[in-house]
């Protein structure tokens, strides 16, 4: 066997052993969750609730922060046909690639309860007329600004891509002039994993360039517009961002961004609490805003993004678990995640609600944002998604690092995809 | 040997017999843990099996091997992979011996130094390759920090994501973790070097430098052939350190790790198999041309 296999087994080896903690016999259950800025004590005082009503002690199993890694580190969990974590907290494009391994949940909750989310992430979790999970918080990427920053340079919102762009190049440049040399005018998520393929597609959509694989399996990607949109981004490394963003993720542009060295930032609505807490450096400095258009005639906009749990097929205690979820995924947790955390809740009647609304001013504002998020094509490539969205994000980091121009980088990718095709066609 | 045991007394029948007893156990382990994976590997290969369900899969012949060998990305794997293997052995061979030779002098506190050299061997590579992943941050790491303070560079340089300096950053990391293995191995030889040719050298008045060509390094090769043998059929499946310093990036991308990708996070267990199994043929390869060139180098030395 590769040595690769054996790895990967020994860090899945390592989850099922922290699961295995001394006291966790028997009945507790096991919920694995993100890590990525407060997830995970949210995750863990949601669980404790529940504990404290069920008397069933909850494991909290810690992921990787990098989903493709999270999605390789539960395929093979799930693979194994291991019970030994019971609820699964899954992305947004998972639920086909993972759905075999999770329970039909669409019995153990009533249509109220289902239909109180968004009808779009329930239809997204729905595969062959099974309800694979329910949704827990969604997410659309949004652009954060220093509005401190903006208004001392006398500058407004950016009403497209290209004004960004100008607004960070003369604010960074103003900046490093006056002393505060390591400014940086805007960070992404450039690594290349999953998060660049939500960043560029962003792009991609913003300047109408379509979403790679259209919903009928044609690849789309090879376009002017979408050529445009990479080639801009790619006009931005080295100058209004550091290289160093091609190996960022979500937290390493957090870190740049709260740290007070940047202008603009493409993040998560995550972001938001953590960048206005009372120890942030930038608390009460940062504005929200939707990702603008590009080009000529491009369009406001954001990728889909957001979590959802599902029960283990596998799981030794399928009620208890499918009670967790129900707990987690409620009317009272989700305003909770919402207000401490700035986690975008699936439930639309929490968008009305005052206290959520106080917390997160921009939630009102970027509503359409959430609701009409650009979605990736996992639903028509199903299986082969992780491959697509591979593919589309070599390519796309190909461009940014200057290796090939965006116009060879898209032709060899609609190469490589109509190869790939196969599996979906 | 064979010939006399077959022809031998009831006492060597009796020995050959507990031989095979004491062996079997070790044959039967290898059998389970080396041999029945290796198996199965290479017959996945043959077969579009797919993680979700390993058991419905078909016979599709030598299908995955064209795709394989068709692959620009399979190509660009082993293009990189050999790029590392070389340079990486060739620096860690030099530092490696010149540790070694300052290591066998005679010197106070040689003992301490010689454990204490063993350390970056020592700390696993998980944990090594993420503190390097740390020091070589273009933002907060402290290699830019040393390298801007001193006025080496202007501006930092983005070590983990510049696909010119990715693949440098790995190759020092491998350098540091690996150096003092082969530094050791290379100990082990010089200290078996005959005393007296040093002595004749002494008394011939030799120049130092001479002596280490004509007399040390030749004495030496059989040593460093094995060291490098071992650390290039290491440096060969390298996984864990690229892995947690790089990811998946193509820049950087082992055979190891394209393997790795096509078997869990495509779930492609048939495709990934084929790869695996053509890595596990260019080891075997590099072992049989080594283990030739090792032979002829004994025969020099009878």
């Amino acid at each position: 066997m590769a040595k690769g296999a054996r790895t990967a087994l020994l860090a899945g080896l390592s989850v099922i052993a922290a699961s295995w903690a001394p006291g966790a016999f028997a009945q507790s259950l096991a919920i694995s969750c993100g890590a990525v800025g407060m997830e995970l004590r949210l995750c863990q005082e949601g669980a404790a609730a529940w504990s404290a009503q069920s008397g069933i002690p909850v494991d909290v199993v810690s992921t990787p922060n990098s989903t493709s890694e999270r999605l390789a580190l539960y395929q093979q969990l799930l693979a194994s046909g291991s019970g030994d974590i019971d609820v699964f907290q899954i992305d947004v494009i998972w639920p086909g690639i993972l759905g075999t391994h999770f329970l039909d949940l669409s019995d153990a909750f009533s249509a109220d309860e289902i239909g109180a989310h968004f009808d779009a992430i329930v239809a997204n979790n729905t595969i062959d007329g099974e309800l694979k999970a329910i949704p827990w918080f969604t997410d659309a990427g949004v652009l954060y600004y220093r509005r401190d920053l903006l208004e001392a340079h006398g500058h407004d919102r950016p009403g497209s891509w290209e004004e960004m762009a100008a607004i960070a190049a003369d604010i960074q440049a103003k900046e490093r002039a006056a002393g505060n040399d390591r400014m940086q005018g805007f960070v992404f998520q450039g690594n290349a994993y999953e998060g660049l393929t939500c960043n560029a597609l962003e792009w991609i959509d913003a300047w109408g360039g379509g979403q790679i694989i259209e919903p009928d399996g044609t690849t789309s990607v090879n376009n002017p517009r979408a050529v445009a949109a990479i080639a801009e981004a790619a006009s931005w490394i080295g100058t209004i961002s550091p290289r160093g963003v091609l190996s960022y993720q979500e937290e390493e542009a957090r870190g740049v961004f709260q740290s007070g060295h940047a202008v603009f930032m493409r993040n998560w609505p995550y972001a938001w609490a953590l960048g206005n807490a009372p120890e942030s450096p930038i608390s009460g400095k940062i504005g929200v805003m939707a990702l603008p258009p590009g080009g000529e005639d491009g369009q406001a906009t954001g990728v889909l993004g957001g979590w959802n749990l599902a029960v283990s097929r596998y799981s030794n205690q399928p009620e208890a678990a499918k009670d967790l979820v129900r707990f987690l995924a409620s009317f009272e947790e989700q305003k909770r995640r919402a207000i401490v955390g700035a986690y975008n809740p699936t439930i639309a009647a929490l968008y009305e609600n005052q206290e959520v609304l106080e917390a997160n001013p921009f939630f009102g504002d970027l509503y359409d944002t959430f609701t009409n998020a650009v979605a990736r094509p996992s639903a028509v490539t199903g299986t082969r998604y992780n491959q697509v969205s591979t593919e589309f994000w070599n390519a796309v980091h190909r461009a940014l690092s200057g290796q090939a121009t965006a116009e060879a980088a898209l032709a060899d990718l609609e190469r490589r995809l109509q190869r790939l095709a196969r599996g979906w066609q | 040997m064979a010939a006399r045991a077959n022809a031998g007394s009831a006492l060597t029948r009796q020995r050959l017999k507990s031989a095979w007893l004491f062996l079997t156990p070790m044959l039967v382990v290898l059998a389970l843990v080396a041999g029945w994976p290796l198996l199965r590997t290479i017959s996945f290969s043959f077969t579009d099996a797919h993680l979700s369900n390993l058991d419905d899969s078909s016979f599709i012949g030598f299908e995955n091997y064209v795709f394989l060998l068709q692959d620009p990305d399979w190509w660009r794997a082993v293009q990189n992979t050999i790029f590392f293997t070389v340079v990486s052995v060739s620096i860690e061979t030099v530092l490696g011996l010149l540790i070694a030779l300052a290591l066998n002098a005679h010197f106070k506190g040689r003992g301490l130094l010689r454990a204490a050299v063993l350390i970056p061997w020592a700390i696993p590579t998980v944990v090594s390759a993420q503190m390097w992943r740390w020091m070589f941050n273009d933002v907060y790491g402290v290699i830019n920090e040393i390298m801007l303070s001193t006025g080496l560079i202007t501006e930092p340089w983005a070590w983990l994501a510049d696909p010119q300096l990715s693949m440098a950053a790995v190759i020092a990391v491998d350098v540091w973790k690996t150096t003092p293995f082969m530094a050791l191995l290379i100990l082990a030889g010089l200290q078996m070097l005959p005393q007296d040719c040093y002595e004749n050298a002494k008394i011939d008045g030799v120049h130092p430098v001479v002596v280490f060509f004509k007399v040390t390094l030749p004495l030496l090769k059989p040593a460093i052939l094995v060291a490098v043998i071992f650390r290039t059929l290491d440096a060969l499946r390298i996984f864990d350190l690229i892995y947690v310093m790089q990811g998946n990036k193509q820049d950087t991308m082992s055979m190891s790790i394209y393997a790795r990708q096509q078997l869990v996070d495509f779930q492609d267990v048939g495709y990934g198999s084929a790869a695996a199994t053509l890595l596990f043929m260019i080891i075997a390869l590099f072992t049989v041309i080594y283990l030739y060139l090792g032979g002829i180098g004994r025969e020099e030395k009878a």
